[in-house]
């Protein structure tokens, strides 16, 4: 079979090929960030600085209120993932599992706001926050969440479909209110289910940009990417720091990516195929 | 309705009421007050007023800028999207052929997905630096002068969409989901039918995941209506270099959305920026209506 092993032969080259164009902006932060000005302006780079500088993470972390936007973030992305899990499992509950009368006509409603341009609504949704005198809080950023996200909702539905009926039927009959069956048989049986929701929403809070450069006007209450995009574009050539601020941002996700890595998955799959 | 039915009923109403109170309050009311200051003059400050549908004649009448910024989202969309699904089938496919390593190849591929886009739009800023950015080192090694990038209007579209394609990575995943359920079967009766490669791929793999490949089609549309925060981030103010000015060189990156935020957020032009979302509506439900119209090629499997 030497055709066989020959067409191996390319597709490992053409993965190892890729794979090196796809990790050589990681390599590229990270040299960048070990790099002294004078090491970061010089042509051809070098791709392997040596002596290393660690200095741009402290000064990453004085210049930059670094550790003020951290403490901001995690309280939005805790907040927006308890407020996730709580609303999109109560009303994935009510959409899979209770037989009501335009249940569905309610669950293809929430399918068809998706499609919805969130430039619609972001301008009446900031004339209420700031209605109620709300800008430059954190919550414009965490109460939308604690009212359900549709794709978790649609997420956790799908997944509560997945246990049998029978389960929930047999409770029932034997005199269970709907909030025992919830709280004591679905959510437990969905444990994989709930982890892909705290993983997305928590990873989404973190990464989201608009929102708090819609809302949020103090410095001291600036999230990482607000944060750090603010301070790029003041000090634009301190290459050195930034990229060590980029990678002090990027490397919690990372993180979480390889201790959840299946969840991740999971809910990339079931967003796209069953969608 | 009996007894029973009125206590579904009730409860369901109950477990939905978060879903219920925040799609009327963030979906619904927004929609109709949206539509309202779209007719309207409107800075915030002061009550809207009401002047008709003096937004939408100015807006597709007399804005020296909106045809430059559809124009701009519909080359992000017509270029962008087209080759990120062909990027991210190409290695789904890669990855399906019972490889080792797969898990790790997955992993480089994937990873920059993960990553905050505010700071893939400054990494980007910098490897695309057409001076000491590590794009220009690469095609010094290969003996070719590095385009302005992001300082070049010519540049400056294809430099988002090749950052862009670095983050690939999710449509990967869902593509190669979608392989994986392809019937192996399927391919097994091609093969002694004497197909080729081309044949095999032509008439069973693309037929098999076709409806993979309409709805990543239709989010990467979606998405590229949409696309805002990085193109905000790496040409607005961004250093001196760049003019400080938003949209580019020559206003070469001023998409859609950025146009709009700008006319909302930054000289608080409510009303306008409202008819802009509307009139930015209408045309992807367009452009979505003509890709269903057009979906003759998808094959749903029947339901097993």
């Amino acid at each position: 079979m030497p055709r066989k092993s020959n067409d191996r032969t390319w597709i490992y080259a053409a993965l190892f090929a890729g794979s090196f164009l796809f990790f050589l902006p990681f390599w590229w932060m990270v040299i960048s960030s070990l790099k002294t000005n004078h090491q970061i302006f010089t042509f051809p780079p070098d791709w392997f600085p040596w002596p290393i500088r660690w200095r741009n993470y402290l000064e990453a972390l004085t210049f930059i209120p670094f550790l003020r936007y951290l403490w901001n973030t995690l309280i939005i992305s805790a907040a927006n993932t308890l407020g996730n899990v709580l609303s999109a499992s109560l009303v994935a509950y009510s959409f899979s599992r209770i037989p009501w009368r335009g249940r569905d006509a309610c669950f293809y409603l929430m399918l068809a706001t998706m499609l919805l341009p969130p430039q619609v609504t972001m301008i009446p949704v900031f004339v209420i926050f700031r209605t109620l005198r709300l800008i430059d809080t954190f919550a414009p950023l965490i109460v939308p969440s604690f009212l359900g996200t549709s794709f978790f909702i649609f997420l956790l539905r799908q997944f509560f479909r997945g246990i049998p009926e029978a389960l929930s039927e047999a409770a029932r009959i034997d005199g269970c209110s709907e909030w025992q069956i919830y709280a004591r048989i679905m959510m437990p049986l969905s444990i994989t289910g709930l982890v892909t929701v705290v993983v997305f929403s928590f990873l989404w809070s973190w990464v989201d940009y608009l929102n708090p450069l819609i809302y949020l006007q103090s410095p001291e209450k600036f999230t990482l990417s607000l944060g750090l995009q603010q301070f790029q574009s003041s000090h634009a050539l301190e290459w050195g720091m930034l990229m060590a601020a980029s990678t002090l941002m990027v490397l919690p996700v990372v993180v979480l990516f390889f201790i959840a890595q299946r969840a991740f998955i999971r809910g990339i799959i079931t967003g796209g195929l069953k969608g | 309705m009996t007894r029973q039915e009125r206590l579904h009923f009730k409860n369901g109403l109950l477990f939905a009421s978060p879903w219920i109170l925040g799609f009327c309050i963030f979906t619904l009311g927004p929609i109709v007050a949206s539509f309202y200051y779209s007719l309207c003059s409107y800075n915030v400050v002061r009550e809207p007023i009401f002047i008709g549908l003096e937004n939408y004649r100015i807006l597709l009448f007399e804005d020296p800028h909106f045809l430059k910024t559809l124009y701009n989202t519909l080359y992000m969309m017509v270029f962008g999207v087209p080759l990120s699904l062909v990027l991210a089938f190409s290695l789904a496919a890669l990855l399906n052929t019972d490889v080792r390593f797969l898990s790790f190849f997955r992993t480089v591929f994937y990873l920059p997905s993960v990553v905050p886009v505010v700071a893939v739009a400054i990494l980007w800023v910098w490897i695309l630096n057409p001076e000491y950015g590590c794009i220009n080192a690469l095609l010094a090694t290969l003996g070719v002068n590095s385009p302005g990038w992001l300082t070049d209007p010519a540049w400056s579209k294809p430099a988002l969409i090749l950052t862009n394609l670095w983050g690939v990575g999710n449509i990967m995943i869902i593509f190669l989901a979608g392989l994986q359920q392809v019937p192996q079967s399927l391919h097994e009766a091609a093969l002694v039918d004497g197909a080729n490669r081309l044949q095999r791929l032509w008439n069973i793999t693309l037929p098999c995941i076709s409806p993979v490949i309409f709805f990543n089609l239709i989010m990467g549309v979606i998405a590229s209506f949409q696309y805002f925060t990085q193109v905000y981030i790496m040409t607005t103010g961004i250093s001196p270099e760049y003019g400080g000015r938003a949209g580019g060189p020559e206003g070469s990156t001023l998409v859609y959305a950025l146009y709009l935020y700008q006319h909302a957020f930054q000289h608080f032009q409510m009303g306008y920026a409202s008819a802009m979302a509307w009139i930015l509506f209408l045309i992807s439900l367009a452009v979505i209506y003509v890709i269903l119209k057009t979906s003759g090629w998808v094959h749903y499997a029947e339901e097993r």
